[in-house]
């Protein structure tokens, strides 16, 4: 029995110190199922290859924290700190374009100005919630999303979709569905990757991993569930940029937009 | 105590709106794993087509009998009491609806949730919002179905009217405002901004198509829909949608789907009753007809009476669905997300439907048994099932 004990004790420490990164990861890594880069990341991976790595993240307000801390909290700013230790020696900068109850029609509008400004490689676009909210038309919604990647595509910067989250309290209230399809629809036939925070979000919720009904006006949790996002987020970012290589060997020099291969 | 039944009702058709009526409540209870359950999940359409289909088949069915026997006025004026008992219902579930949002607006507060909080913002305009609701421009989430349901009433009774004399006429009348609708982009206005989540300039031709199939079509084009062609046809398109439906789970099967057929076939639009949702409705139709015959031994049994029950209360049972899927939603908020409470909220759920559809059957069996008024008097509402 001790002897048992030990062995599973010993091959924990060792999963936990194997690969460098799963310490880091903890408990976030409870919905690392759901998180996949489906297609590559090209533009991050000539990127990384050259030591600089920028980053836009587009958004509404759950892109950010209240409070002074708020920014360094929020998940863009952990993306950026993942990120930097997933690739040393990388000048890595995240900046985040987030204004409260901007729809995803408000976000394109002045997205031309922001990629002229930031020049990013890569645009992690979160949208769907004020849509939801406000009932726009999701037809326009899927619209709005594809002129968006064409602003994209015409700039030449990756694109990533960060859907809504998940609110248990206000779940019944807000219809997400026709959003979130057409986030889906338009990602699958865009061939951009699509992190899926509401998924997420609810495994940990279901897990147990945080508890996300409860009404409080502390920020801890709030806090730790930006800081998994931002772990989980870099680590697609990072599968991306592996895909884009993998396929790049392959596949010689196919038009970027192409859909990766399997 | 058999189900009361007219002879010729198809039990079917009651069998098949209890198992919607279930789908949708499944459906409505956020954050539930028991909603795979759902036609959703399987392919294009879900259990609003098979709801407004049945739902326009029953209504020929009951309002086409009352038009004949005792003219158009009697039966319209019927009609538009129906039109107005699902108003009535709906702003009822608008009630349960807005007092769960003020409880969770009042109770509420994470720093996590700040921009999904602004749901509330309407609860501070009461003046515009109620009045927004009353017109049906208003949208709570999973109360779409409704309200079409209402607008497709009203203009019903001239439809019969058509459908009565020359049912092809009437059919293609339908046809064609569904075609116009896309061609023009008609809609009805929502508040605050958007259209309807469901237009029923569209989704009238399921409960035409529905009321046609009552009258007569159904035996028209059985010959057709039993071929063995158009059987297999049917199947493969099933099996074709389950595909695509599968690759919205996981999209590394979805780099398969040919790019330009992906193109062609997105957006699949719920909204105005994309014709590849028609088609599957029509797909599942055909292979349920073919292997359930009108007299399947399974319809007798005593499983499938609480199904049946409750697609011959379908109003009832659905404005039930919609409260129970807000007290499910609300139980596994304030006690407990995991699993197993999700099963039990789903079980629990399909049981009170149940029960309430088989006291309201118990109910209409003792008022036609006891000596009273004449029996025109409750002809159409009370017998064989609602419309």
């Amino acid at each position: 029995m001790r002897a048992l004990r030990a062995l599973i004790a010993a091959l924990t420490a060792a999963t936990l110190a194997g690969p460098a990164l799963a310490a880091d990861e903890g408990a976030c890594y409870v919905a690392k199922g759901l998180v996949q880069a489906d297609f590559a990341l090209p533009r991050v991976a000539a990127a990384v290859d050259a030591k600089q790595l920028k980053i836009v993240v587009l958004g509404s307000g759950s892109s950010t924290l209240p409070g002074a801390d708020g920014p360094a909290k929020a998940y863009p700013a952990r993306l950026q700190e993942s990120l930097e230790r997933r690739f040393p020696g990388v000048a890595v900068r995240v900046v985040t374009q987030a204004k409260p109850r901007q729809t995803a029609a408000d976000m394109v509008k002045a997205l031309r100005q922001t990629l002229g400004e930031e020049k990013p490689d890569l645009v992690i676009w979160q949208t769907g919630t004020v849509d939801a909210m406000l009932g726009v038309d999701p037809d326009e919604f899927q619209t709005a999303l594809g002129e968006g990647l064409d602003v994209l595509r015409d700039s030449k910067a990756d694109a990533l979709f960060v859907n809504m989250q998940y609110s248990p309290r206000t779940d019944s209230i807000t219809a997400l569905t026709a959003y979130l399809d057409a986030m889906r629809f338009v990602a699958l036939q865009r061939g951009i990757p699509l992190f899926d925070r509401l998924g997420v979000m609810k495994e940990w919720s279901e897990l147990g991993v945080f508890d996300l009904a409860a009404a409080t006006k502390k920020i801890d949790i709030a806090e730790r569930v930006h800081d998994c996002i931002g772990r989980l987020l870099a680590s697609m970012v990072a599968e991306g940029k592996t895909l884009a290589q993998t396929s790049d060997t392959g596949a010689g020099t196919m038009d970027s937009q192409k859909k990766e291969s399997h | 105590m058999p189900p009361a039944l007219p002879a010729g009702r198809d039990l079917r058709l009651d069998f098949f709106r209890g198992v919607a009526l279930w789908l949708i409540y499944l459906d409505h209870v956020p954050a539930n794993v028991t909603s795979w359950l759902s036609t959703r999940s399987y392919g294009f359409s879900d259990a609003t087509e098979i709801f407004l289909f049945i739902s326009g088949y029953s209504a020929a069915f009951v309002y086409g009998r009352e038009m004949r026997d005792r003219g158009v006025v009697v039966a319209g004026a019927r009609i538009l009491k129906r039109a107005w008992q699902i108003y009535v219902a709906h702003i009822f579930l608008f009630m349960v609806y807005m007092a769960e949002i003020a409880y969770v607006a009042a109770t509420f507060d994470n720093p996590l949730y700040s921009e999904e909080m602004g749901i509330f913002n309407f609860l501070k305009q009461p003046d515009v919002t109620l009045v927004q609701a009353m017109l049906l421009k208003f949208k709570p989430a999973n109360m779409d179905i409704l309200p079409v349901y209402i607008v497709v009433l009203i203009g019903f009774a001239p439809t019969l009217w058509v459908l009565l004399r020359t049912p092809t006429l009437a059919l293609a009348g339908s046809v064609a405002l569904y075609a116009l609708t896309w061609r023009f982009d008609w809609s009805l206005p929502a508040y605050p901004t958007g259209t309807w989540e469901l237009n029923p300039f569209a989704w009238q031709l399921m409960f035409v198509f529905g009321a046609w199939c009552a009258l007569g079509g159904a035996e028209r084009i059985a010959p057709i829909a039993r071929s063995r062609p158009v059987v297999a046809l049917a199947a493969l398109y099933l099996a074709l949608a389950f595909t695509i439906a599968l690759s919205w789970h996981a999209p590394r099967l979805a780099s398969y789907v040919p790019r330009w057929f992906s193109e062609w076939m997105y957006p699949i639009n719920r909204e105005d009753l994309d014709v590849l949702r028609f088609a599957h409705f029509l797909a599942l139709a055909v292979v349920t007809l073919r292997f359930i015959p009108r007299d399947w031994a399974g319809l007798a049994s005593p499983l499938a009476r609480p199904v049946i029950l409750c697609g011959q209360n379908s109003l009832e049972v659905f404005c039930f669905g919609i409260f129970l899927s807000f007290a499910g939603h609300f139980a596994m908020v304030e006690i407990s997300d995991r699993i197993w409470m999700q099963v039990c909220v789903a079980v629990g759920g399909i049981a009170a439907m149940a029960g309430l559809a088989t006291m309201i059957t118990w109910y209409k069996e003792s008022e036609r048994t006891k000596p009273g008024p004449h029996p025109l008097l409750r002809s159409a509402d009370g017998a064989g099932g609602d419309a």
